[in-house]
């Protein structure tokens, strides 16, 4: 009886079924999207953090910038130098220095890591950044370009409006441990071309090129590339293994030859940790900034990930904040949906119930029947809205959404825009055509791919069920205080 | 079979009291086919929700056999109106979105006998009254008549000891209404249960054994007129 009275008022109050169907479907459907793009921005921020830091790297150790180290950049040109054509001087340059908003510090940093109780491997990073000038200049002007200020102006150049042309190119360089290092940003790369540094590159010329950077420099394994003044043969091309998205740095180059020449003998900017378990990492992170003192900075993952910036972490805000009330609204309306509806149709069946209980239905078989009524409303309407969920969460994976991440901690190892110019003030004056060229990127974009879990869609379906059950309990409590003598009221 | 003394209910309508029955004395035999009469507002409904354990008194006793009805629980009397009581109502009273069979077996949920026995005793009820071959029909697809005799197919399916109508004529047209009294009175004739039919129809009320007229809530009872 249950079963068929239920099956033939579903069938026959359609409009009151779909409408309650529909609306928890929605709510439902949001919530599983929102659920899924909350944890597709987690995975993309781990995919984020892989390819800047590297996969295995679970602790980071870098020291903060002081003021005094953060000078700018300065290209020194004797009154000589370049070539003169016809009033104009060409001069050009290329300088490699540590990366602008990294402090270096001592390798013995990476021993000291090493020794510390539950690290598994430790191992040092110099990021380079190595800025190539080139420019004409009117012939007067003599060099020393810097942050004195004190300069002459450049009057008159090849522009014809009195100033001068340059254009600035600045190519991230990291100097890795070639003799096998277990951890660090390589390991979110792959080799797709050539080979890979190793051990008996120690001390050698050789790079190891981004693929992304390669394609916009056109260079390819065999080519050489200039760093520091100094020529590099490029013997591989690797590839970051996040979908899209370049992989930490452009160049790699041996650790001691980058220390070579940069002047940094012997030092180092981030150390990258790896944990002998991943429970320790919060003990390992402790141990560590006892070890090392307060003047270092030590980070876990977790920390990193908050230093996320960019498309990706508004995404993240997005989902977790106005997705989360989002959600709460919609799911609280659609249960205030199935509530009034079934509450009004219990109302419209005022003689049916009260003839029911006149013929000997207890209130807890009526009450039994307009919550099974309810209960099965609520789990169409989830099935509609895991159904719809899934549509919308293959539809956004279709549509394959991009999102830019950029670590904004110190110690990353590419550098912006910031700090291209050192002073700058010398170059004042004279309609200066500034022509930046920036093939650096820090930012590293991800697709965006948005997880199906079954245990969402289990949650999803309960909360169905529950507003159903919610709305069934309403319209029973209705029910049950009909009077059965209202069946005797004439004419409904 | 039914036994009042000093029956009295009020209602209380927006603060005033409504008295729809005051003492009312009254005694039907078993197996007795009593009509209630009177004009509209005198207390005929209100006197049989009390018969069918509908609602309660609000002073006095209601005995039907040796049970008190008006000192009954709400589940004790759910009880009494699922096995002893068939109603019959001037508006038919079936549920729309069900067959006549499955009309007739919402009688026999609450009596736990199970489904095959469920479905014979309906489709049999259905039979006695003329209907075996309307089963599938909804009430929509049934004449006024028709559904009337669901629904006294629905009364009897339980075999009551009662059988309780409110004006089961009132919505049906004459030749129907002769159909609906003479199957009524072929069933308290065969089945031997007590039937007590409201009607304001006084052709209805002289095919009863016995008359009884309510006004203002008091009985006055005419001279037993048999057929
Ligand atoms: N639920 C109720 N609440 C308040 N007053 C009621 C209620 N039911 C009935 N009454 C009042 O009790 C009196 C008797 O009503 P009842 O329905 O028993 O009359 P009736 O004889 O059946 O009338 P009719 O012939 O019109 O059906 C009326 O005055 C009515 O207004
Ligand atoms: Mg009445």
């Amino acid at each position: 009886m249950f079963g068929t009275y239920l099956r033939r008022e579903l069938a026959n109050r359609r409009r009151q079924t779909i409408i309650i169907a529909v609306g928890m479907a929605l709510a439902i459907a949001l919530v599983i999207v929102v659920n899924a793009v909350a944890a597709g921005v987690q995975n993309a921020q781990a995919t984020a953090l892989k390819s800047i830091y590297g996969v295995g790297t679970d602790i980071t150790i870098t020291e903060p910038v002081t003021a005094a180290s953060a000078g700018g950049q300065q290209f020194q040109f004797g009154s000589g130098a370049g070539r003169t054509s016809g009033g104009t001087r060409t001069i050009g340059g290329s300088r490699l220095r540590t990366d602008f908003g990294t402090q270096t510090f001592a390798a013995t940093t990476v021993a000291k890591a090493a020794a510390t109780p539950g690290v598994k491997a430790a191992t040092g990073v110099l990021s380079l950044s190595n800025t190539t000038f080139s420019g004409q200049l009117p012939g007067g002007a003599t060099g020393g370009f810097g942050r004195s200020g004190a300069t002459p102006r450049p009057t008159g150049g090849p522009d014809g409006a009195g100033g001068s042309a340059f254009g600035i190119t600045r190519v991230s360089v990291l100097g890795y441990d070639v003799g096998g290092a277990t951890i660090g940003p390589l390991t979110a790369a792959t080799l797709t071309k050539g080979r890979s540094l190793t051990a008996a590159d120690a001390g050698k010329d050789v790079a190891v090129l981004d693929s992304d950077y390669a394609t916009s420099a056109k260079k390819s394994v065999g080519s050489t590339v200039s760093i520091g003044g100094k020529t590099f043969s490029v013997v591989g091309i690797v590839k970051s293994t996040s979908a899209t998205g370049s992989s930490a740095s452009n160049l790699y180059i041996p650790l001691d030859t980058a220390q070579n020449l940069a002047g940094d003998k012997g030092d180092v900017s981030s150390v990258y940790v790896e944990a002998a378990s991943a429970d320790q990492i919060g003990t390992v992170k402790t141990a560590l900034q006892q070890t090392l003192g307060s003047t270092m900075t030590v980070n876990t993952q977790a920390d990193l990930a908050s230093t996320v910036s960019g498309s990706l972490s508004t995404t993240a805000s997005l989902a977790s904040s106005l997705g989360l009330w989002l959600s709460v609204l919609v799911l609280a309306a659609a249960f205030l949906i199935a509530v009034l509806f079934t509450v009004s149709g219990v109302n419209r069946r005022t003689r049916e119930f009260g003839t029911l209980k006149a013929i000997g239905w207890s209130n807890r078989r009526i009450v039994g029947q307009v919550a099974g009524e309810s209960f099965v409303q609520g789990l169409i309407g989830g099935a509609i809205g895991v159904v719809i969920g899934i549509v919308a969460i293959v539809i956004v994976n279709m549509a394959h959404p991009v999102l830019t991440a950029s670590a904004a901690a110190a110690g990353r190892p590419a550098g912006t825009a910031a700090g291209g110019f050192g002073g700058g003030s010398g170059f004042g004056g004279g309609g200066l055509g500034r022509a930046f060229n920036q093939v650096a990127s820090s930012a590293s974009s991800i697709v965006l791919s948005l997880p199906i879990t079954p245990a969402v869609f289990g949650i999803a379906v309960g909360l169905a069920v529950l507003g159903g059950l919610i709305a069934g309990a309403f319209g029973g409590w209705r029910a049950s205080r009909l009077r059965p003598a209202e069946a005797l009221r004439s004419v409904a | 079979m039914y036994e009042l003394e000093r029956v009295s209910k009020t209602y209380r309508q927006g603060g005033r009291p409504v008295a729809a029955l005051v003492d009312v004395d009254l005694t039907i035999a078993d197996g007795e086919f009593v009509a209630v009469q009177g004009q509209t507002g005198g207390g005929k409904s209100t006197l049989l929700q009390l018969l069918g354990a509908l609602d309660k008194p609000t002073s006095g006793t209601i005995r039907l056999g040796e049970a008190d009805l008006g000192r009954m629980g709400a589940s004790e009397l759910t009880r009494v109106r699922a096995t002893q009581i068939g109603f019959v109502f001037q508006s038919f009273n079936l549920i729309p979105t069900l067959s006549a069979q499955e009309n007739v077996e919402t009688a026999l949920a609450p009596t736990h006998v199970d489904k095959r026995e469920r479905r014979d005793r309906a489709q049999e009820a259905l039979e006695s009254v003329g209907l075996g071959d309307r089963v599938a029909h909804l009430p929509s697809e049934l004449s006024g008549g028709q559904q009337q005799r669901v629904a006294i197919a629905r009364a009897l399916v339980k075999q009551p000891q009662v059988l309780l109508a409110d004006e089961p004529t009132g919505a049906l047209d004459e030749d129907t209404r002769g159909e609906i009294v003479g199957l009524l009175e072929s069933v308290w004739k065969d089945r031997g249960l007590t039937l007590v039919v409201v009607t304001h129809d006084s052709w209805v009320a002289h095919r009863a054994e016995r008359r009884i007229h309510l006004k203002q809530g008091r009985v006055t009872e005419k001279a037993a007129a048999k057929v």
